[in-house]
């Protein structure tokens, strides 16, 4: 579902972050991608979510060139993608419950289904009882939890998680993969990056690895080797 | 679909104003002041053209009649002038008239009145006062009259002895030039102070969506459309603009009765009443400017931060 043809990046300073990078996704696959900060982990997100272009090379996911998307498609298209970052990227002046329901209001789904999903997603990450706190009010391993609940609220075709657990302890980081596996039998492709030895050996699924802006190994059944 | 995210929308705005309190409360505050100004200076510029109406009242351009010219051609010379598209008014003072006003007018100065009696008749002509509906119009309306008289003169004697309007020329120029010129400076600062008032309130909105940059962001990353993302915020500007309107309108009241208990001795009108007389017009126009500069000041605001 998600291909990357030849993808090169150099940023206007002239550094290289991506460097003709070439694999595909398919529909259901858990694939982690590892690799040193600097790597250009982060700038191949983005060009997932669009929010960096290719300088070379193509991105598409299913049928769509994702850098040829214009705004109102852009939006459109972001609603089929669920994203989890480092940093939790939740809204700090609304609460768990409405954050999550954000994220349906602008998908515009109707207020019943609001009522009904948010407190059901709510439970699967086992939040339930917090629904009405601030992220400020929140530990971190809950607003990950709370930004899991966000990704997966408008059953996303595809799940991002962007060093989910980098800033976690490692009871949290375990919680915190066994949700996301659980959520890739339920039939959603996941693709997660990170630099955590032991959640990709935890994992034991596909791992690319990434260095200097090159993929230098795509292992099917892949450990952690850098 | 429209109405529910409209009133999504809405309701993020009035929830987003009540939760960041201290800094809703800060734009609020600098509304209250850009729209102070634009009050005041809508108020003194009342103020400012009843006192120019005032001072041009008073001016008017007096023709004085020979004391022997017949009433019968005072009184057409009176329609005549009367006709001028320039003139407001004209007021007809016979002989006796013009006597007992002069009369009234030294009635303490026993030295006048005196070599009054000792003359025995009336030594005055009658008088026309003209007004004219702008100061600016008496230099017509002399000429006019000028002419007139060459145009007696020809036939007949003429009837005026003398205008006034050429010994007040110098004045009525001078005056007439302040006024004009107050008139344009008096407008040139309204858009000036306007300006600045629309400048400080956009920095201060932009200062307080500047800590939301991380918001926004997120609310795209999360699928949201920019006018999805952007309404709760002019919501908000809308809020303080409305809220900040209320607040102008309500302080203005005590105010404007302090200034006009001061002003009512130079005042020719009283602006309190003034003011309880049109304070819905007023509170209309100052809710407008609230809402469109809190609305517009959210949208540049939230402009640069959309670009994701």
């Amino acid at each position: 579902m998600l291909y990357f043809d030849k993808v090169s990046k150099v940023y206007p300073d002239g550094s290289i972050a991506l460097h003709n990078v070439k694999f595909t996704v398919a529909r259901g696959e858990f694939v982690s991608i590892v690799g040193h900060s600097g790597a250009g982990k982060t700038t191949l997100i983005k060009m997932i979510l669009g929010e960096e272009k290719p300088s070379e090379g193509t991105v598409s996911f299913e049928s769509v060139n994702v850098q040829n998307l214009r705004k109102k498609k852009l939006s459109l298209y972001r609603r089929k993608i669920g994203c989890v970052f480092q940093d939790f990227r939740l809204i700090p002046s609304r609460t768990a419950y409405e954050n999550i329901a954000f994220a349906m209001e602008a998908a515009g789904r109707t207020d019943d289904e609001i009522d009904s999903d948010v407190p059901d997603v709510l439970e699967l990450v086992g939040l339930d009882k917090k629904m009405s706190n601030f992220p400020h009010e929140l530990s971190g391993g809950e607003k990950q939890r709370v930004a899991i609940a966000r990704a997966l609220i408008n059953q996303p075709e595809l799940v991002i998680a962007d060093e989910p657990t980098g800033n976690l302890d490692p009871v949290n980081t375990h919680d915190i993969v066994q949700i996301l596996k659980k959520v890739n039998e339920l039939g959603t492709t996941i693709l997660l990056t990170t630099h955590n030895r032991g959640v990709v050996d935890e994992l034991k699924k596909r791992v690319i690895t990434l260095d200097a802006g090159k993929v230098i190994r795509d292992d099917p059944d892949g450990k952690y080797s850098l | 679909m429209f109405f529910k995210k409209l009133r999504r929308v809405i309701k993020a705005g009035f929830t987003n104003f009540w939760r960041n309190g201290v800094v809703s409360l800060a734009s609020v505050f600098v509304m209250v002041i850009a729209l102070a100004v634009i009050g005041s200076l809508m108020l003194s510029s009342t103020v400012f053209s009843s006192i120019i109406a005032d001072v041009k009242a008073k001016v008017d351009v007096n023709v004085y009649m020979k004391t022997d010219a017949p009433e019968a051609d005072i009184l057409s010379l009176k329609k005549s002038v009367e006709v001028l598209p320039e003139v407001k008014s004209v007021e007809y003072l016979s002989r006796a008239d013009a006597l007992g006003q002069f009369k009234e007018r030294h009635k303490d100065n026993n030295l006048i009145i005196g070599a009054l009696d000792e003359l025995g008749e009336n030594p005055l002509g009658a008088v026309l006062n003209i007004k004219a509906k702008d100061p600016s119009q008496y230099e017509s309306i002399a000429k006019f009259l000028s002419a007139d008289e060459s145009a007696l003169a020809s036939g007949q004697k003429t009837i005026i002895d003398k205008v006034n309007f050429y010994q007040n020329k110098l004045v009525i120029d001078r005056l007439t030039n302040i006024l004009s010129a107050l008139e344009r400076l008096g407008f040139a600062l309204i858009i000036l102070l306007i300006i600045i008032a629309i400048l400080v309130t956009v920095n201060t909105v932009r200062v307080t969506i500047y800590s939301a940059r991380e918001e926004i962001s997120v609310m795209k990353l999360v699928g949201a459309s920019n006018n999805y993302t952007r309404g709760p915020f002019i919501m908000e500007g809308i809020i303080s603009g409305g809220l900040g309107a209320i607040i102008t309108t309500v302080l203005f009241y005590p105010l404007v009765a302090w200034f006009s208990e001061i002003a009512s001795g130079f005042l020719g009108m009283s602006l309190i009443d003034y003011y309880s007389a049109n304070i819905l017009q007023l509170f209309i126009t100052l809710l407008l400017f609230g809402i469109i500069i809190g609305a517009f000041a959210s949208l540049i605001a939230v402009h640069r931060y959309l670009k994701v």
